[in-house]
């Protein structure tokens, strides 16, 4: 019966964490709302506050026909969210060894050169020169994560710092190859690649439906979701994942115990940098069919709201990145509908992640009793 | 002055804290406030300090009711407290230290250091506490710097004086001056409340002993006619056996063996110096000293966490100097490390991943890269059960448990396999009276089931009573060898505290 009643206890304990996550979301909602009212000058001159908040409604009422609304939309809403997963898993595995990968960005960008290199200059057929791409896409970037890796290792420089700076020298190094015979389109003249193979294409999820060109949604989603379901297996059940968290939640008792550190910060990198990679490889051989010099975007960046978000769980992150991705999607639906531009996602996004980050803030506007997140940690020192 | 809690309860999430406490303490006498860690000892003074606001209860000073809503309304009111952790600056000098927050200042906010000196001198010549008001902190020796923090809560003229745990950092000889001081200001009528878990010394010093269990005042005894047994039991709630039960140890084999081992850090600083010792199959070899002395240098050398720079341990004769923790987890060797919320757990990872934590990458644990969890899981029930852990489950946070239990954790992970040598630091620090039995019970079985056993201690009456053998550490090197059974606690203190005594008894 007690062991019932601690079973019972620590579920409620994990919903409540979940719960207060759902709340940043509606948080950020409700000041969303007001910033759409406020910002509607036009009504709010006259008065016409029913109008203003009606404009709310039509606007996030959008949001949900634009992302989930029609297959188009899921479409949609699946091809912006797939390179935000892999970019989250690599930003959440960092996190759980206890590294800040800021440095996804660059990943992304070396793993989607080296797959559009597999994917223009081979020509075979699709099953295994898009597997091959898609892999090329995971060493490129494992390759370009493991700089900062060895960096912290060698010589303790914080990956903070690295990550940023070579993001920086990977953009700019992008805008190079861009230019060069090897990449560069025959006939362009600005710094656009050649294009990839019609076999070398990651398929279209939807392409069974004759005419449908606008569903382009593509296989890169299911790559998400295998990555997302190794990122699972690799935590609950390999060594080294045993050994990440570990590492991640005291480094002082993970050396003690005889962990090797120092090769558990280069593999976490390594990992992350893979991730990353796919990213590019899901962007350049999914959807685009080509590089421009920033087809990363601020993917790399979304990516560490989300894994915040999804407190760097598989799951959580799983969610967290298709949110993103649906207020994405949504979004264009929003702008073309309601007047609302599409920078109220930025606002949304960032609102969520401050909620999120200050969950006493969130636990006092909504008066939730549940004092969990880090029970654990909180109450240590007392007594005694 | 008297000073009166009335009915405090303090209410955590998931815990009560204080549990309708009741004290009284008049100025001019001792109340020593003991009991188990998590009793609630620190809380009750944290409320006592204004840094809690008790959910019931109230606080009288001389019979009227008083809010303390910080620190500074406690101080106002004569309330001082000194702290186990001490919170002084250690590049100031005593006297900046000790006026810090109230400096006595001239125009544009100068400072008259001269006054301070002044005042430093004029309490520490009343209380007879011989400080130097121009030293400065960090070239003090603790015992010294806890007067430093006397003179601080008596510059702000308190009447009534908590000391927390104030002689886990002391040596004997400080522990003792430590009591005078005590006298003194009892004499000069203050009110001193005394928190320790030590049994002796609330019993030494104290006019009144409350005895605390579980948040609740579970009784008040008075030291003349109480003892250490009785008290004991009133703070764990059954009988407790004090002193260590063991037979004399039947030495085997040489399995450790440290020969000439130096050991500096990055700056190049010596904080281990030529130690040469041996640790046998079947003995426990004890090293005493205060805190600082190398022996937190000496244990992580042993164990693989810091380079050795000089000289040579051998395991069974292999020389493992330069090899790394695994590789000597791997020949036999447990660590019972002495920071077991830094060193030994992984506070977010639960009860049964902490108890594999060295061991998760066995045979018996993995195959390949894949963790049996099912094996783990089964391998923690066992352990639970047989070294008493209490935990709501195996799945729960460990560092959701008490101090007690957590240790044990440690302790079941670490002894629960074929071992040819223990090293356990401090490995009861912070550890209820309960479980110190157990655990020292546990170490002397593995004794006698003949496996090595170091076991450094800071606690001198525990290495005493555990050990066969006794060395002790002064500034890096071991200066005496001793047979704990011949030698008397004041002895062993004069050594740590760096003198020799004339009538040096050598084992």
């Amino acid at each position: 019966m007690k062991k019932l009643f601690n079973k019972v206890g620590e579920r409620l304990n994990r919903v409540s964490s979940m719960k207060l996550t759902l709340l940043a979301v509606l948080s950020a909602l409700i000041v969303g709302a007001f910033i759409i009212i406020v910002s509607d000058v036009d009504k709010l001159k006259n008065g016409d506050i029913v109008g203003a908040f009606s404009t709310v409604g039509s606007a996030y009422w959008a949001l949900v026909v634009g992302s989930f609304g029609s297959l188009r939309a899921i479409s949609n809403t699946i091809n912006s969210s797939t390179p935000l997963i892999l970019c989250g898993v690599s930003v959440a595995i960092a996190f759980k060894a206890g590294l800040f990968n800021i440095g996804a960005t660059g990943q992304m960008l070396a793993g989607g050169m080296a797959s559009l290199w597999v994917g223009f200059a081979m020509n075979g057929p699709g099953i295994i020169q898009v597997p091959l791409a898609v892999l090329a896409g995971a060493i490129g970037g494992a390759a370009f994560g493991a700089i900062p890796g060895i960096l912290k290792a060698r010589t303790g420089a914080h990956e903070v710092i690295t990550t940023i700076m070579l993001n920086n020298m990977m953009a700019f190094f992008i805008l190079w190859m861009l230019k060069t015979d090897l990449f560069q389109r025959e006939d362009r003249t600005d710094p656009i690649s050649k294009l990839v193979t019609a076999q070398g294409r990651l398929p279209r999820l939807f392409g069974f439906l004759d005419g449908r060109s606008d569903l382009v949604a593509h296989a890169g989603f299911l790559v998400a979701l295998g990555a997302v379901a190794a990122y699972w297996w690799f935590l609950k059940k390999s060594t080294t994942g045993f050994e990440f968290r570990a590492y991640g939640l005291n480094a002082d008792a993970a050396t003690y115990a005889g962990m090797h550190v120092k090769r558990l910060t280069v593999l976490a990198m390594v990992f992350a940098g893979a991730v990353a990679g796919m990213a590019g490889a899901a962007e350049v051989l999914g959807t685009y069919g080509y590089a421009s010099a920033n087809f990363a975007g601020n993917i790399g960046f979304d990516a560490i709201a989300i894994a915040l978000l999804g407190q760097s769980s598989p799951l959580g992150t799983l969610f967290a990145a298709i949110l993103f991705g649906a207020l994405q999607a949504g979004g264009r639906q929003m702008q073309a509908n309601s007047d609302v531009p599409i920078d109220l996602i930025v606002v949304l996004r960032a609102l969520i992640v401050m909620f999120i980050a200050a969950p006493l803030l969130v636990k006092s506007i909504w008066r939730t009793k549940s004092a969990t997140i880090s029970a654990g940690q909180t109450f240590r020192g007392w007594g005694s | 002055m008297k000073l009166e809690l009335r009915g405090i309860t303090k209410r955590f999430p998931g815990v009560v804290a204080n549990d309708n406490v009741n004290l009284t303490l008049n100025t001019g006498e001792v109340l020593s406030l003991i009991g188990e860690n998590g009793a609630g000892k620190s809380t009750l003074m944290s409320v006592l300090y204004g840094m809690y606001k008790p959910d019931e209860g109230d606080i009288l000073l001389d019979g009227s009711p008083k809010v303390f809503t910080s620190p500074a309304d406690a101080i106002a009111a004569g309330i001082g407290m000194v702290h186990q952790h001490f919170m002084l600056v250690p590049v100031f000098t005593v006297a900046e230290n000790v006026v810090l927050g109230v400096e006595p200042t001239g125009a544009l906010g100068k400072l008259h250091i001269d006054e301070a000196r002044r005042m430093v001198r004029e309490i520490s010549d009343k209380y007879s506490l011989d400080l130097d008001p121009d030293a400065v902190i960090e070239d003090l020796p603790v015992g010294v710097q806890q007067r430093v923090e006397i003179v601080k809560v008596l510059l702000r003229d308190a009447k009534v004086v908590v000391f927390d745990e104030p002689t886990a950092v002391l040596t004997p000889s400080e522990i003792i001056e430590f009591f005078e001081i005590v006298k003194t200001l009892v004499s000069a009528g203050r009110g001193v409340v005394f928190i320790t878990h030590k049994l002796k010394e609330a019993l030494n010093i104290a006019d009144r002993i409350a005895v605390l269990r579980r948040g609740k005042v579970v009784g008040e005894v008075d030291p003349k006619t109480a003892t250490e047994s009785q008290i004991a039991e009133m703070m764990v709630g059954r009988p407790v056996q004090l002193i260590v039960n063991k037979n004399s140890a039947s030495a085997g084999d040489v399995v450790l063996k440290v020969t000439d081992l130096t050991v500096l850090d990055a700056d190049g600083r010596k904080h281990v110096e030529n130690v040469s010792f041996e640790v046998r199959a079947g003995e426990i070899v004890g090293v005493a000293g205060v805190q600082g002395n190398g022996q937190t240098e000496l244990v992580e050398a042993l164990t693989g966490l810091r380079k050795a720079t000089g000289g040579t341990i051998t395991l069974d004769g292999k020389d493992l100097t330069h090899s790394n923790p695994r590789e000597r987890h791997q020949l036999g060797m447990a660590h019972i490390p002495e920071d077991r919320q830094r060193q030994g757990l992984v506070g977010g990872l639960s009860v049964a991943e902490n108890l594999v934590l060295t061991r998760y990458h066995d045979d018996q644990f993995s195959h390949g890269v894949v963790v049996d969890w099912d094996a783990a899981n089964a391998i923690a029930d066992t352990l639970i059960s047989e070294y008493d852990i209490r935990t709501p489950s195996k799945e729960t946070g460990v560092g959701t448990l008490s101090g007690g239990n957590q240790q044990k954790v440690i302790v079941a992970r670490e002894l629960s396999r074929d071992l040819r040598l223990t090293i356990a630091a401090q490995p009861t620090r912070g550890v209820d009276v309960g479980s110190i039995e157990y655990i020292h019970s546990r170490i002397v079985k593995e004794r006698d089931a003949g496996t090595a056993v170091l076991i450094v201690s800071t606690e001198l009456e525990e290495v005493m009573a555990l050990s066969d053998r006794l060395l002790v550490m002064y500034r890096g090197r071991v200066v005496a060898e001793l047979d704990p059974k011949k030698s008397t606690p004041m002895e062993v203190g004069l050594y740590m505290a760096g003198s020799r005594p004339d009538s040096a008894v050598n084992a």
